[in-house]
């Protein structure tokens, strides 16, 4: 099959490649760009583990072509360090409340929560349960998360974080 | 002192050791997309290789053609069973004493059974490749229901295996059965029963599931012609055990295989055997000179690599009429598919199941396993467990709720009067365990006081009332489980794999400059090894944690070990860590000795360093003892400071907890609502209580997820319906509980530092907290025991068929 | 799991689309969100040699009254759906399902339009369209023409659709002021198809209902409308003796598939709960 030529902006940066058609965005990522922070989980769309943000939007870059991507402005788990390469205020929330074990779901979640809290900079729980319901995690039970994801709000808004009591 | 001088609280603070909520090292890479997983590993001239799959349950496999494959554009070559037999590779062993086809060898015994093995350039050529290949098959009648496996007309699956009347634990009863494994005193146990005022009886079923870490089992084998060496990236639990297992069947010499297990996406169980891809991607990467790649996708790991449970446990109490037990009887069917790749340790054809009598002082007990084949796929491992300790505590604690319903009793009340007393520890379980050490009416009446269990009693009273009076359509559910786990396997008296002794290492080397390496067996699948075994050096050395580097993995590197899983971690490498520390804590006292001039005795040991008893001012730091190994030893002393440890464990841990599930459940539905958690664990000394704390909540969720719906199922038919995530219950966040812990600690007596491991508990525990809220929920409809998973559709049809819902 | 290659297409205009379509015949297919056909293509149960991606097609997007029409193109996401004012204010019903369709990524990316034109009996969307009497506009080789929701569903993956037609836009009549709506999804979990769904709008008057529609989702091969159940709550106070007769109804028309989330006869009982649901939570927010 012809390939096709790609541009895109990938992480701040403008990057380039041939692919197939059929070729998954995810698979773009990780093998032609070589970010392999992006993880395959399931491959049918359910675990988001693959999340990655374009043009605003989270997105699964399995269920993806990366022809579709042709022209978009992409941010993966690589593009989420501050500027300085310090953790960011969500990365550093995963850190100190334990949000991750394994790390596989992690990239995906981090992803995720970066939108948002673009979208709702201060979500409840409940808020913040359902809009990380698109990412399957099998280590943490989602309770660290979920106080990671608050830690960071709080850290972003710039007032103290307080722990819910148990 | 001046006011710079640090305080003592301020010294042991500045180690982040034991008991330290310390942050975890490997997030600073894991958050910014910096692990390095197997599926990131891209090695020069990488080739991919998929496999062609079964559609059928059992069939006879009549010709393989890959003629229209081998000219799809990037396919290199299609890899069959005979191709195998050509390396005499076309079988391999498995870790219980049976054999399994590494490829369809003139028949398949299970749908998506591995048929043929495609490379190609890449992984798209691949799966064209896979698609090309034509299999002709003649079906044969599937034996699905393993109750059925042992019928006088049952189909013979394993063709290998006809007219062999003993396996490899001993005689078999029938071409489909595997193993009958028995243990405890029969007649004793059988007279309990002929005089026992009350007895109970029930199948309790507990389902097949799988473990499903979010990133499935993947390896890249490369074999270098010239120095006829084998490098294995893989995801794997125990990489030395997967190194001798590629030494020992593939004849390679086993210095010349280098196992390397890099970042593990979870495992839970699921990546400690070896699996078909392994030995296809290294004969592979043998025959074509080029490494090979081979990732599963999901529907491969959840139809073919691994199940776990398929449980079917008939179990029997004698008790007096007030509710003391004399006697447990159980008998258990074992599903285990088409061979028996169970990840026990050798002698254990039903690891440690005989763990069933619990935290129970049962006077005597008896039980019999009988192992069978069915047309599924091939297990099963511990999910998430120390080796059928799931399925055990499952068993026992849901039968003292049949019991404790029968004679009316409080199921925590029937648990509290048969506990083994702290008295009785170490305690002679009557199956033969030594337990360690136990607290457990402590842990059961913390449990009932922090949650307000009378209050809850109380009110599932009148909820029960209301219902009965049509006021409302919910019913209330309070789960009580205690559960003994037994980990830490394991002696090496009772333990070995392939015939390789079950103990852990650990290798640390001190630097000059005060910092170090450790060197482990183990291997992390998420559980923080890097962060936590720095933390225990830190205490047991007085040098930071921060100082520590923790490294695992790499068979070329680390000391041989046998892995991670079965929460053996904490109790067998976390000893092993434990007496190198002490050995390099020994070597360190003789040369600050030397360097204090004073004698060895005159010392003793102060946070971060050595002091001389009664001349607090003369200290020398563990960082400055670092510096002095390798320039001023004592006369005599080998220079460096380095220590290694192999540590074989006098016996199993025992860890305990107490947990209670709230449930709801309307009845017009079924659909439950867990309204609290509470779990508390003890598992003796606490290395780092934030990361216990995740293990816990993981445990919890995963046990939830199994109990309420989480099951692999076959059509009568054999074919698998739950393949993927639709299907397969995978809660979200949204589904998921909010989980409140809680613990005490009663250390190991027997454990270098007293810890006992706590991965798997919530796992252990949860299941039967969850199953028995739905049981206590119906009980009062008239029900005794209701089948796991307890999903909507289940609940409904137990209201249904309890007259609750017209 | 990797699809099978194909040629990729990415025209500018309905008309260009259209003309594609034609062109290619069987082996072409449009591609909206993608979150049924990639999978499907990645398993190879669809094998399309060529895909006809809809995203370049501006004039497919967007949300616009017309009269009292709201007319939603078809490559509008749920994501805009939910973001909509309008959607919220005017036909809250539509909101409310959108959040219950799949997971918020799969909302960026997933659309109206393929959800109502796929023809899975899973999907949310075409129950609540027929229950709020939509239209949907379908161009083709030989022009357009509107079909109703309720026309439009023949069997499961089988629609009005004619080759080479592709669907550009709903337009679905805003129920009147004051009405009281539910959605009403058992599923096992997010991200899961319903076990059973209802939608309920209606209207009260004086503490009856006065008008009522009644749609199911994923209890038969294709969406119902339940006439005769929408019917029997007309004049009533939505009285236990009226909900149970109504569930029955109801029930009386579905014909489930037994799957993994449970048999048939457990999906039909709780279609029936959840019709029951849906008209006593429509009717308390009613005014």
């Amino acid at each position: 099959m012809a390939k096709t030529h790609v541009t895109m902006k990938v992480n701040g940066a403008e990057v380039e490649g041939l692919v197939e058609p059929r070729t998954l965005l995810v698979h773009f990522i990780r093998e032609n760009l070589q970010m392999t922070g992006t993880h395959i989980g399931c491959e049918t769309t359910h675990c988001g583990a693959c999340t990655v943000d374009i043009d605003g939007m989270s997105v699964k870059s399995c269920t993806m072509f990366a022809v579709q991507a042709q022209g978009s402005d992409i941010t993966t788990v690589e593009g989420m360090a501050n500027a300085d390469g310090t953790l960011s205020a969500l990365q550093e929330g995963f850190r100190m409340m334990h949000g991750l074990q394994c790390g596989f779901c992690t990239p995906g979640m981090i992803v995720r929560a970066h939108r948002l809290l673009k979208e709702n900079p201060s979500p409840s729980e409940q808020e913040i349960r359902m809009g990380i319901s698109g990412n399957i995690c099998r280590c943490t039970g989602y309770q660290n998360i979920v106080k990671a994801i608050q830690y960071a709000a709080a850290k972003i808004n710039g007032v103290e974080f307080r722990e819910a009591a148990e | 002192m001046n006011d710079l001088t640090p305080t003592r609280e301020q010294r042991t603070a500045a180690l982040e050791g034991m008991g330290c909520k310390r942050k975890r090292v490997e997030d600073i890479r894991f958050t910014q997309g910096k692990g390095n997983y197997v599926d990131d590993v891209k090695l020069p001239g990488m080739l991919h290789g998929d496999f062609v799959r079964s559609p059928h349950p059992h069939a006879r496999v009549k010709k393989i053609d890959d003629s229209a494959a081998l000219k799809v554009p990037g396919v290199l070559a299609v890899i069959t069973a005979e191709t195998l037999k050509t390396v005499n590779l076309a079988w391999m062993p498995t870790l219980a004493g049976d054999v399994q086809m590494v490829l369809a060898d003139g028949k398949v015994l299970f749908q998506n059974q591995e048929v043929a093995f495609v490379v190609a350039t890449d992984r798209y050529a691949a799966d064209d490749g896979i698609n090309a290949v034509i299999v002709e098959y003649e079906p044969l009648p599937p034996l699905v229901d393993p109750f059925k496996s042992m019928d006088k007309d049952a189909p013979v699956l394993r063709e290998d295996l006809v007219g062999k009347t003993t396996g490899a634990h001993g005689p078999r009863k029938h071409d489909n059965h595997i193993f009958e494994w028995t243990v405890g005193d029969k007649e004793l146990t059988d007279a309990a029963f002929n005089k026992a005022e009350v007895k109970i009886k029930e199948m309790i079923s507990y389902h097949r599931t799988h473990p499903s870490p979010l990133e499935t089992c993947q390896c890249v084998c490369s074999f270098d012609k010239i120095k006829g060496e084998l490098t294995i990236y893989g995801t794997f639990q125990a990489p030395h055990v997967i190194r001798t297992v590629v030494a020992l069947i593939a004849k390679l010499p086993e210095q010349k295989i280098h196992v390397i297990a890099p970042d593990i996406g979870g495992g839970f169980g699921n990546k400690v055997g070896a699996y078909p891809g392994y030995i296809c991607a290294a004969v592979a990467s043998i025959v074509t000179g080029k490494p090979v790649k081979w990732v599963e996708d999901r529907i491969e790991n959840l139809t073919a690599t691994s199940f776990a449970r398929d449980y079917h446990m008939t179990t029997e109490i004698a008790a007096t009429k007030d509710g003391k037990v004399t006697g447990l009887r159980v008998h258990v069917l074992a599903d285990h598919g088409a061979f028996d790749a169970c990840a026990d340790p050798s002698k254990w054809p039903a690891g440690f199941f005989n763990i069933v009598t619990g935290s129970y002082d049962f006077p005597t007990a008896h039980l019999a396993v009988d192992g069978v084949y069915t047309n599924k796929a091939p297990g099963g491992v511990a999910y998430r467990c120390s080796f059928r300790v799931t399925e055990a505590a499952y068993c026992i604690e849901r039968a003292m709720d049949i019991l404790a319903q029968k004679l009316n009793m409080d199921p925590a009340e029937l648990r509290l009067k048969n506990f083994i007393k702290p008295e009785q520890f170490p305690y002679h379980s009557a199956l033969g365990w030594e337990y360690d050490s136990g607290d457990y009416h402590t842990a059961m009446r913390k449990m009932m006081e922090t949650t307000g269990y009378a209050a809850l009693r109380k009110e599932q009273a009148e909820k029960r009332a209301a219902f009965a009076r049509g006021e409302t359509r919910e019913i209330m559910g309070l789960g009580v489980s205690f559960f003994t786990e037994i980990v830490g396997a394991g002696p090496s008296k009772n333990c070995d794999i392939l015939g390789i002794a079950m103990f852990d290492s650990c290798e640390i080397r001190m630097h000059p400059t005060g910092a170090g390496i450790a060197r482990m067996g183990t291997k992390s699948q998420g559980q923080g090894h890097e962060t936590t075994w720095a933390q225990i050096i830190a205490t047991e050395i007085g040098i930071p944690a921060d100082n520590i580097m923790v490294e695992e993995g790499n068979t070329d590197t680390a000391p041989y070990g046998l892995g991670t899983y079965g929460s053996r971690s904490t109790p067998v490498a976390g000893a092993a860590i434990a007496m190198a520390a002490r050995k390099i804590k020994a070597k360190a006292q003789m040369i600050a000795a030397y360097k204090l001039e004073v004698h060895e005795d005159d010392l003793e040991f102060d946070i971060d360093g050595f002091r001389v008893k009664g001349l607090p001012e003369k200290f020398m730091s563990m960082k400055d003892i670092c510096w002095a190994a390798y320039n001023s030893v004592p006369p005599g002393m080998e220079p460096g400071l380095e220590a290694v440890s192999y540590y074989d464990p006098p016996n199993m841990t025992y860890p305990f907890g107490a947990y209670l599930c709230v449930m709801d459940i309307d009845v017009d539905t079924g659909v439950y609502k867990v309204r609290r958690f509470y779990a508390l664990d003890d598992c003796g000394t606490r290395i780092n209580p934030m990361i216990i704390e995740g293990q816990v909540h993981g445990g919890l969720t995963e046990a939830f997820a199994i109990a309420m719906g989480q099951e692999i199922r076959y059509d009568d038919v054999g074919n698998v319906v739950t393949g993927s995530f639709m299907d397969f219950f995978m809660p979200t966040a949204v589904e998921t509980p909010h989980w409140e812990t809680d613990f005490t600690v009663t250390p190991s007596p027997h454990h270098p530092i007293g810890a006992k491991g706590v991965g798997e508990s919530p796992n252990v525990g949860g299941v039967p907290a969850f199953s028995n809220a739905v049981n206590d929920a119906f009980s009062f409809l008239g029900s005794t025991h209701i089948q796991m998973p307890h999903d909507f559709w289940r609940n409904w049809k137990a209201a249904k068929d309890l007259g609750a819902v017209a | 799991m990797i699809p099978g290659s194909f040629s990729y297409h990415r025209p500018a205009s309905v008309a260009d689309a259209v003309k594609l379509l034609s062109d290619l015949g069987e082996d072409a297919r449009p591609l909206a969100g993608g979150h049924s056909l990639v999978p499907m293509m990645k398993l190879r149960l669809a094998t399309p040699a060529h895909l006809i991606d809809l995203h370049g097609i501006a004039a497919l997007k967007g949300i616009r009254r017309d009269g009292q029409n709201l007319v939603i193109g078809a490559m509008t996401t749920q994501h805009e759906l939910l973001a909509s004012d309008d959607v919220a204010r005017s036909m809250p019903i539509l909101h409310e399902a959108a959040l219950l369709i799949a997971d918020p990524q799969v909302r960026y990316r997933g659309t109206i339009g393929g959800n109502v034109a796929n023809g899975d009996p899973g999907n949310d969307m075409p129950a609540l369209m027929m229950t709020l009497g939509a239209t949907y506009r379908l161009e083709g080789p030989g022009g357009s023409r509107d079909v109703a929701a309720t026309d439009f569903y023949q069997g499961a993956y089988f629609t009005a659709l004619e080759p080479g037609e592709i669907l550009t836009s709903v337009s679905v009549p805003v129920p009147a002021a004051g009405h009281g709506y539910a959605y009403e999804k058992l599923k096992r979990k997010v991200g899961d198809y319903a076990t059973a769904a209802a939608a309920v709008v209606l209207t009260m008057a004086g503490g009856k209902v006065a008008t009522c529609s009644i749609g199911l989702t994923n209890v038969h091969e294709t969406p119902l409308l339940a006439a005769d159940a929408a019917k029997a709550v007309i004049g009533t106070s939505l009285d236990a003796a009226t909900l149970k007769k109504v569930a029955a109804a109801a029930e009386a028309i579905m014909a489930p598939a037994a799957d993994a989330r449970g048999p048939v006869e457990y999906r039909k009982h709780v279609g029936g709960v959840m019709v029951t649901r849906a008209l006593q939570r429509a009717a308390s927010v009613a005014k």
